[in-house]
């Protein structure tokens, strides 16, 4: 059975600032059949005058506005049937009942259902005029409102902090002597900060400002997932061109333990707190040579195994390295996992990405020995690889014993790590 | 210096009656028991004792004859103070204010000076016939004037200035006052303008605007968010018609933020129309949405624990500072 769509022909947009568009001509009559970006009509705009093609294979259905008349843009011009083809299974007759017409209703488009609306940050009236009156960029001003809006406080407190000189300072102690020009002395370097270097700036400043930051570290052995990762990398590379890096395994661990520690996957808005059903898990990954920071997210990680992980991070490093992200890529994070270990580092602690409310820190993997203890409660000093993972949460919302307890299950799910896990 | 005499609102309602009553022959007092028995709520007990039956005189229980009574002495030139028991029986006399009093200077010239005192407002589990706030309702009838007073300061002199007006005046007083509240207040005479807004405290965060019994409850709320560091600015309109526009633009442009309550109910009632005029006049002002706190749009339950939860009450004033502080 063919299955009939309806596709709508709307008035294009032919340039920014055209916003109605005249129909000149059909140049195909109700029930002619019509292929894809054959020409349809001629239109005429305040711009251009222009062929436009059709949408659809199909048959024109119906013309709704005739030649000669002037309609908006975006506004429904003409219907084209389009006919599928037979589904596999046929399907019933329709049944006629007393209501409805028996037309099916078009399907929903899923995209737009799943789509939630952008976050923008609201400016209040007067925050707005008193930025425009002050030309102050509110990028640039920390907010303390609602979901991290500017409040008038905020921009006033700014405006006053840009305005106000540095107080006299009192004092009989000879004073360093004052920089009194732009130029550098005895050949060090000045160099404007470039937008990411500023934008990081503020960013640290204003989660150092927002969140009551509180740093807990855990030692975890990782012989298990050494062992683990020794087999599986030469086939994830061969065969999925993956490199597989311990940094997955942590990110896996991290993601289902976030499952059963769900505040640590939130934020603060006012004096509610959001907790997220997904997981947008943010790696940190340097770039410039260490000059510069990019943190794009894995967005829907709860979704994604062993496999998937490793080249999800794989591929916002590499993208972030190339600069080939795209805005939309470091938006919306819900928690951040940072990997400083490569270079050695056995203790961070690291800043957290707002709004989020905590970031885990990978540290280097090093060989230590430790104790320990056999079923017998006999204990033996073995070499072990010892990695160090650091968690900084807002304490605003994460009390310690909530936090170290996150941790706990992050350590036990790496230390048993089994074969058959991915 | 001699200390200022204390004063319950009740008594100094009292007095001012018996004060203006002395000073202005014209001036007589009208409505159901206020005579032999000394009115509902004794505001004019011994008033007849003291001047005598033509000037303190018992009604049917007709609130229309009583208005239309009082309307037509004033339009012959006496100072008639009608009392209706209750505000809630307003409506029975809706005609005669709205249609006769309230448009007879427009369409005669001739002027209506009566004042019509009405005891309004609930907390004591009057149900739905004896505890309404409808002052909203004749903020909407233009040839009305309609005074709220708060304090025993400012009932005694706003009803002074209510018999001197020259059009009809409706004085609410709010019964949950009478005798909870005690002030300050003069013996000798004295007027307070119309108009003209009272700041109960001054603050630099929010602004609350709001009338009547409730600015006790939104200084309890204020005492609240004081101690959480948020600084409220609380104006007590005193008058809803005319009302002090002025004050409160002033406070908006200081504050940025503005939280209305009453006692009436929400749809329709005067905070709506505060509201529009500050998005009208101080838009660019505004750093949060503006809230109102009021009753909600059904008649008022008599069970106590249902009046309570009907009457805006000190946690609620305080929950919505609250947001809009941490807007």
């Amino acid at each position: 059975m063919a299955t009939q769509t309806q596709i709508e022909v709307v008035m294009p947009q032919m340039g920014v600032s055209v916003s109605e568009g005249t129909i000149v001509k059909w140049l195909k009559s109700e029930g002619q059949q019509v292929a894809a970006d054959e020409p349809l009509l001629e239109i005429s705009t305040d711009k251009v005058d222009t062929e436009v093609p059709s949408p659809a294979d199909g048959v024109l259905g119906s013309i709704v506005t005739l030649e000669g008349e002037t309609v908006a843009v975006g506004t429904t011009i003409a219907l084209i049937t389009t006919v599928g083809e037979a589904l596999a299974e046929p399907e019933p007759e329709p049944v006629s009942t007393a209501i409805g017409s028996g037309a099916p209703d078009p399907p929903e488009p899923v995209a737009a259902q799943l789509a939630e609306p952008a976050d923008r940050t609201f400016v209040s009236p007067v925050v707005a005029r008193i930025a425009a009156e002050h030309s102050v960029d509110l990028e640039r001003v920390s907010g303390s409102g609602h979901g991290g809006r500017v409040t008038k406080k905020d921009v006033l407190a700014h405006i006053a902090a840009a305005t106000t000189p540095e107080p006299e300072t009192v004092t009989s102690k000879p004073l360093p002597a004052p920089v009194t020009s732009s130029a550098p002395s005895n050949g060090d370097r000045l160099e404007p900060m470039s937008q990411m270097r500023r934008s990081i700036a503020e960013h640290m400043r204003r989660s150092l400002d927002t969140a009551a930051h509180a740093t807990t570290v855990f030692e975890v052995d990782m012989s298990n997932v050494v062992a683990i990762r020794a087999r599986l990398k030469p086939e994830f590379l061969e065969r999925h061109g993956v490199r597989l890096t311990y940094l997955a395994f942590v990110a896996r661990a991290t993601v289902e333990a976030l499952r059963n520690w769900p505040w640590l996957n939130a934020e603060i808005r006012g004096d509610e707190i959001v907790t997220h059903s997904y997981i947008n898990l943010c790696i940190a990954v340097a770039v410039d040579g260490g000059k510069g920071l990019v943190v794009p997210a894995i967005r829907n990680a709860e979704g994604l195994n062993l496999l998937g992980m490793a080249r999800a991070i794989q591929d916002v490093g590499d993208r972030a390295r190339s600069k080939r992200l795209k805005p939309e890529d470091v938006e919306g994070g819900t928690f951040t996992i940072t990997n400083p270990g490569g270079h050695g580092s056995v203790v961070g602690t690291p800043i957290i990405n707002q709004p989020q409310v905590a970031i885990l820190d990978t540290e280097a993997l090093v060989k230590r020995p430790v104790v320990i203890s056999d079923d017998k409660g006999v204990d033996a000093i073995s070499v072990r690889p010892i990695m160090n993972l650091c968690l900084s949460f807002d304490h605003r919302l994460i009390d310690g014993a909530y936090a170290v307890q996150f941790m706990a299950e992050v350590r036990r799910s790496l230390e048993s790590w089994g074969e058959e896990r991915y | 210096m001699v200390p200022m005499p204390e004063k319950t609102y009740l008594q100094a309602i009292s007095d001012g009656l018996r004060q203006e009553m002395h000073r202005d022959e014209r001036v007589f007092v009208l409505g159901e028991d206020v005579g032999v028995y000394g009115g509902a709520f004794k505001v004019t007990a011994g008033l007849l004792e003291e001047f005598g039956p033509w000037r303190v005189i018992d009604t049917p229980l007709s609130e229309i004859a009583i208005v239309g009574g009082a309307t037509g002495s004033a339009l012959m030139g006496l100072r008639p103070i009608a009392e209706l028991q209750f505000s809630d029986f307003v409506s029975c006399a809706w005609d005669q204010l709205v249609t006769v009093a309230a448009k007879q200077h427009y369409r005669a010239g001739t002027s209506v000076p009566m004042v019509v005192r009405l005891p309004s407002g609930g907390g004591f589990s009057g149900g739905p016939f004896h505890s309404q706030s409808p002052e909203s309702a004749f903020t909407h009838v233009p040839g009305l004037k309609v005074v709220c007073p708060a304090t025993p300061h400012d009932a005694k002199g706003l009803l002074a200035s209510a018999i001197e007006d020259p059009n009809p005046v409706l004085y609410f007083e709010h019964k949950h006052l009478y005798r909870r509240i005690k002030g300050e207040v003069p013996d000798e005479r004295y007027t307070i303008p119309f108009g003209k807004a009272r700041i109960e405290r001054a603050g630099d965060d929010i602004t609350l605007v709001t009338w009547g019994a409730m600015v006790y409850t939104a200084a309890g709320a204020a005492d609240e968010l004081q101690s959480e560091g948020v600084s409220v600015e609380i104006i007590d309109l005193r008058t809803l018609q005319p009302w002090d526009k002025q004050a409160v633009l002033e406070s908006v442009v200081k504050t940025s933020k503005l939280l209305i309550l009453h006692e009436d109910t929400r749809t329709s009632g005067f905070g709506a129309e505060i509201a529009a005029q500050v998005v009208e006049d101080a838009f660019e002002q505004l750093d949060a949405p503006i809230r109102r706190i009021a009753a909600p749009d059904t008649p008022i339950p008599f069970s106590p624990v249902l009046e309570k939860a009907y009457i805006p009450q000190v946690e609620d004033v305080a929950g919505a500072l609250r947001e809009l502080a941490g807007y």
